[in-house]
């Protein structure tokens, strides 16, 4: 295991290098799908620039990042290369380390789970063997960093690779069990963009589930240690927040970076829906609909956690996903970072439907967005349309790819309970439909 | 230090503006008219009309309304109480003056519509005064001034210094806004000329025909209003309403080719009169490069000698108000025959700017200052203001001169807010002698809400002028004195040195294009987007509120109304 893992890090580093300091680096960098007006690495650069010149980064509209992220930069802009590699390493530490803890663990639970009758018995073929999950952690590694995606975005340099290593950390804390550093990096997660926040609910499910605490309203352990958790998560908020404010002086940073990831008023083009909406809509309804789209990536929260209160770890999933989609500024680092958990679920392949369609529609929408946008903008032969058309197959193809998976998750636990092969009440092979 | 100097002497040393000229004794206000012709080197012909009045009041003053306007147009002074405003430029013009071509003009301008304002102290609400300000002039004018408001307006800190009386230095109270798009024409020119004394029916002003006027290469009107000092000691305010009108008239399209000018082919009148309110009505013609150049009629023995813009010129000079000027036909038409070339004097500093880069993400502004003095460096204070659609990357500014990267001194800079100001860049550069100074910026072009756009999104949008001011070293001493008669050309801007002038040079404004969404398309926008996300929540709803269950085949109808039927009679059912 160490020595392919350490074959794919040589390999990713080499491939990063290589981009690193050829022609093609200046060209990701200024790609839309890959930066937005939220982690561009020219952004940060002008921000710095504006606070030699003597003037509050956040007077003007071009610099959206966190005061922590211009404290970080400050020391390592010359070294921001580097910055980058490292923090997309650190996102497959998270899968490094969370799998040997986790086989046994789990072969154990299901061999439990069988003798106690709570799973049927002809369902031994669906069980995880630790063979087959001795992989994942090295094919959740190759996942995230061999995946073009990510590639793209860390060559370049868009904060969004630092993004994704404090959410990666953040699951790594979990999965070990240290609810205070789960906390601590939540909170950061949190501050950094407003999104991360609906990640507490699978936290708080996974640490109830970990100290064997029932998910029951009534008791009062949950209660209590809801309580605990929720106080560490809003107490570093607070004390990063109050560090951010004596950073600069002022809370100019909080419209700067909060209220524009909420109100949409840059309209870039990006990979998601919100840009052409916005532009083309009616002015009258702008509030109206800014609350709809943003409540729309906060309220899967809570029925996902009731219906999968068991799982987390896939709540976790779901909810990364779900993030990526219909987050204001999406870019394909984002998308890279729910892409790489999907190896940890390759036994549920055989309930997948529609992978094949998915993924033929994200690789041409992939090859598309680069073409469509050159039409548009340089040769001037397409228009807008072309590439909003694409946009919306790309996010069609996304929604379908999470809710196969879902599908897939759900139908196997029904198989598990209820045995894999069903029949009918005339004994003829049944069909599972949803009702 | 050479800002410092350069800034403060913008700002007028009170015993400059002390025209203690001729006034009738016991008047309060009183009128002069002039006309300077300039020929061009090209064949073309430059005249620059100037009317100002002087009266010594105090706008400002409180307790003190002022009712009685004789000289002085009634709007402008309602205005100047209204809005305590302490100095106010505005401009109109149409075309774009060029430089190498024609020399530096007296009265810069450029092209569209300019206004700035300097606000009194007292002002609590500048902004809410600008704007009802602009709306008041647009008015006054004719003119879509209104479409000045907070996204393009700016406040320089070092660009624009009070040109009358005025020590104030808080730039808070001065306001600056240029539309590039404005348009000029006779609608603009009546109401212009309507705030002259006379009118258009007496003096100089009968000259000011549209249908001639518009019919030339550069043609711009301004009104200049100041606070000045009325004697060397400055014991009292007056206030000064300068009224200029420049225009440049084509050899190809007005002069049919032929390089021979007079004021009835320029203008289709002829001069007859002084206006009889003016206390000094003059026309001057520049024969520096007389007799070799062209050759000048009827004759005239007043001569005058004035140093402008660095150079020592000879006028003649044609005095309205004296009864022989109008010889036996009683009107004067001055006739300039052509008689060679010659060599025009280069001017010192001349701007050019550009777009530079393709397609419609990013782009590039190129702004280059030339510096033709062979041996003296001297530093101008550029100023750029940017709409906020085209955000400029302030890191990718590099200064260029003689290709070595030259480090400006100072730089102002404000960052723009969307839709609510504009980018202002204010760097002072040192041009070093006989050079090509070339400043550039990286911006990238925003795609704006679809309400946003001009009716025609794809003619573009225009970026105003640059500025650029310097003190240009002067070849000849320049004259600091001003006790005795001054023409009105000479002493429009204050001369606070004798070995150096005040130069401002506008360069082009900018045609950038933007990316456009497709306005066809909100409803479709909508219902599609909404389609998607339904689609996500779809899904979601129905993996969260279904559960698996075996398909058990339900029977057909007819079947399952026999079987009601049988339940009925209490007969076995069908399956």
């Amino acid at each position: 295991m160490a020595a392919p893992l350490t074959l794919l890090l040589i390999v990713a580093v080499t491939i990063r290098a290589v981009l690193f300091r050829s022609s093609l680096a200046e060209l990701i960098s200024a790609r839309v799908e890959v930066v937005s007006p939220l982690n561009a690495w020219k952004r940060v650069v002008e921000g710095l620039a504006l606070l030699d010149l003597g003037v509050s980064p956040y007077s003007g509209d071009v610099f959206h990042e966190t005061p922590l992220m211009i404290y970080l930069f400050h020391f390592t802009v010359d070294y921001a290369e580097i910055v980058f590699i490292v923090s997309a390493y650190f996102v497959d530490c998270l899968s490094c380390f969370l799998k040997p803890l986790d086989r046994a663990k789990m072969f154990r639970k299901q061999k439990y789970a069988l003798e106690s009758d709570r799973y049927s018995a002809d369902c031994l073929e669906l069980l995880r063997s630790p063979k087959e999950m001795f992989y994942i952690p090295l094919k959740v590694a190759m996942f995230y960093l061999l995946n073009p995606f990510t590639i793209l975005s860390c060559v370049a340099k868009s904060t969004c690779g630092l993004n994704n290593a404090i959410i990666a950390l953040f699951i790594f804390c979990t999965l070990k069990g240290s609810a205070l550093l789960s906390g601590i990096l939540l909170a950061l997660a949190t501050y950094q963009s407003i999104y991360p926040l609906t990640l507490f609910a699978p936290a708080l499910l996974f640490f109830l589930q970990r100290l064997y605490i029932p998910v029951n309203l009534r008791r009062s352990s949950f209660w209590f240690f809801t309580l605990q958790y929720a106080f560490m998560y809003v107490g570093s908020l607070v004390v990063i927040t109050g560090l951010s404010f004596f950073l600069l002086g002022s809370w100019d940073f909080i419209p700067s970076v909060y209220g524009f990831i909420f109100s949409v008023p840059d309209l870039t083009p990006n990979i998601g829906l919100f840009w052409y909406f916005f532009a083309e809509m009616f002015e009258h309804f702008r509030l109206f609909f800014s609350c709809v789209f943003q409540i729309n990536v906060f309220f899967y929260t809570i029925p996902l956690s009731i219906k999968l209160k068991e799982h987390p770890v896939f709540l976790i999933f779901m909810q990364i996903a779900i993030i990526s989609i219909f987050k204001s500024y999406p870019t394909v680092g984002d998308v890279a970072l729910y892409m790489a958990f999907l190896p940890a679920w390759s036994h549920l392949y055989r309930f997948l439907r529609n992978i094949f369609l998915v993924s033929c529609v994200l690789l041409a929408c992939s090859a598309l967005f680069p073409v469509l946008w050159h039409l548009w903008i340089y040769a001037g032969s397409a228009n807008s349309n072309f590439y909003y058309a694409i946009t919306l197959l790309f996010n069609f193809g996304q929604i379908l790819l999470v809710a196969d998976y879902f599908y897939a998750y759900l139908r196997r636990e029904h198989h598990l309970t209820h045995g894999l092969y069903l029949k009918k009440k005339d004994g003829t092979e049944a069909t599972l439909v949803l009702k | 230090f050479r800002l410092s100097s350069l800034i403060g002497h913008i700002s007028t040393c009170p015993s400059l503006i002390g025209q203690c000229c001729q006034r009738h004794p016991g008047s309060v206000d009183e009128f002069q008219e002039e006309l300077v012709i300039r020929p061009l080197h090209s064949g073309d012909i430059y005249a620059s009309f100037q009317f100002r009045t002087l009266w010594d009041t105090d706008f400002l003053q409180e307790g003190q309304k002022v009712s009685h306007y004789r000289l002085f147009p009634k709007s402008l002074g309602q205005v100047l109480s209204k809005f305590s405003v302490r100095e106010l430029h505005i401009s109109f013009t149409q075309g774009f003056w060029r430089t190498m071509q024609w020399g530096q003009p007296f009265i810069p301008s450029p092209p569209g519509a300019e206004l700035w304002v300097w606000f009194h102290d007292t002002v609590s609400d500048v902004d809410g005064n600008w704007k009802e300000l602009t709306n008041v002039l647009s008015g006054i004018f004719c003119a879509s001034l209104n479409f000045i408001d907070l996204t393009n307006t700016v406040q320089p800190s070092a660009s624009f210094k009070p040109l009358g009386l005025g020590n104030a230095t808080d730039h808070r109270f001065l306001r600056y806004a240029t539309l590039p798009r404005e348009i000029v024409c006779t609608e603009n020119l009546t109401p212009w000329k309507k705030l002259l004394p006379c009118g258009s029916k007496a003096g100089l002003a009968v000259l000011l025909k549209s249908e001639k006027l518009f019919h030339s290469s550069f043609h711009s009107q301004a009104v200049h209003i100041r606070p000045v000092c009325q004697d060397e000691q400055c014991t009292s305010k007056a206030w000064e309403l300068r009224q200029t009108l420049n225009v440049v008239f084509d050899l190809y399209t007005a002069g049919q080719g032929k390089k021979e000018w007079s004021l009835f082919k320029m203008f289709s009148r002829t001069l007859t009169e002084a206006c009889p309110l003016a206390t000094s009505s003059k026309v001057y013609v520049d024969i520096t490069d007389n007799p070799e150049l062209f050759e000048l009629s009827p004759a005239t023995p007043l001569l005058s000698q004035a140093v402008v813009l660095g150079d020592r010129r000879t006028y003649s000079v044609y005095d309205l108000s004296r009864a022989e000027t109008f010889g036996q036909l009683r009107s004067l038409n001055l006739l300039l025959r052509w008689k060679g070339d010659g060599e025009m004097l280069r001017p010192l500093l001349h701007a050019e700017r550009y777009v530079a880069g393709f397609g419609l993400q990013t782009g590039e502004i190129h702004t280059v200052i030339y510096n033709n003095h062979p041996y003296r460096a001297f530093p101008v204070l550029l100023m750029d203001s940017v709409p906020w659609y085209l955000q400029l990357y302030i890191h990718t500014l590099t200064v260029t001169s003689k290709s070595r990267d030259n480090k400006p001194s100072y730089i102002h800079y404000q960052p723009a807010k969307d839709r609510h100001r504009p980018h202002l860049l204010e760097m002072l550069i040192q041009l070093p002698p006989h050079s090509m100074t070339e400043v550039t910026v990286q911006f990238e072009r925003a795609l704006l809400k679809w309400t946003e756009y001009t009716p025609d999104p794809n003619h573009g949008f225009y970026v105003g002028s640059s500025v650029v001011s310097a003190l240009v070293p002067s070849m000849v001493a320049m004259n600091t004195n001003f006790t005795q008669d001054q023409p009105l050309f000479s002493s429009f801007v204050p001369v606070k040195e004798e070995s150096s002038y005040f130069v401002r040079v506008y360069t082009e404004p900018l045609l950038v294009n933007l990316p456009t969404p497709d306005f066809s398309m909100p409803y479709n926008v909508i219902c599609l987007t909404c389609t998607v996300v339904a689609v996500g929540y779809g899904s979601f709803y129905n993996l969260l509120t279904r559960t698996f269950q075996v398909d058990e085949p339900s029977l057909p109808l007819a079947k399952r109304l026999a079987n009601l039927i049988r339940r009925i009679r209490g007969v076995p059912l069908l399956t």
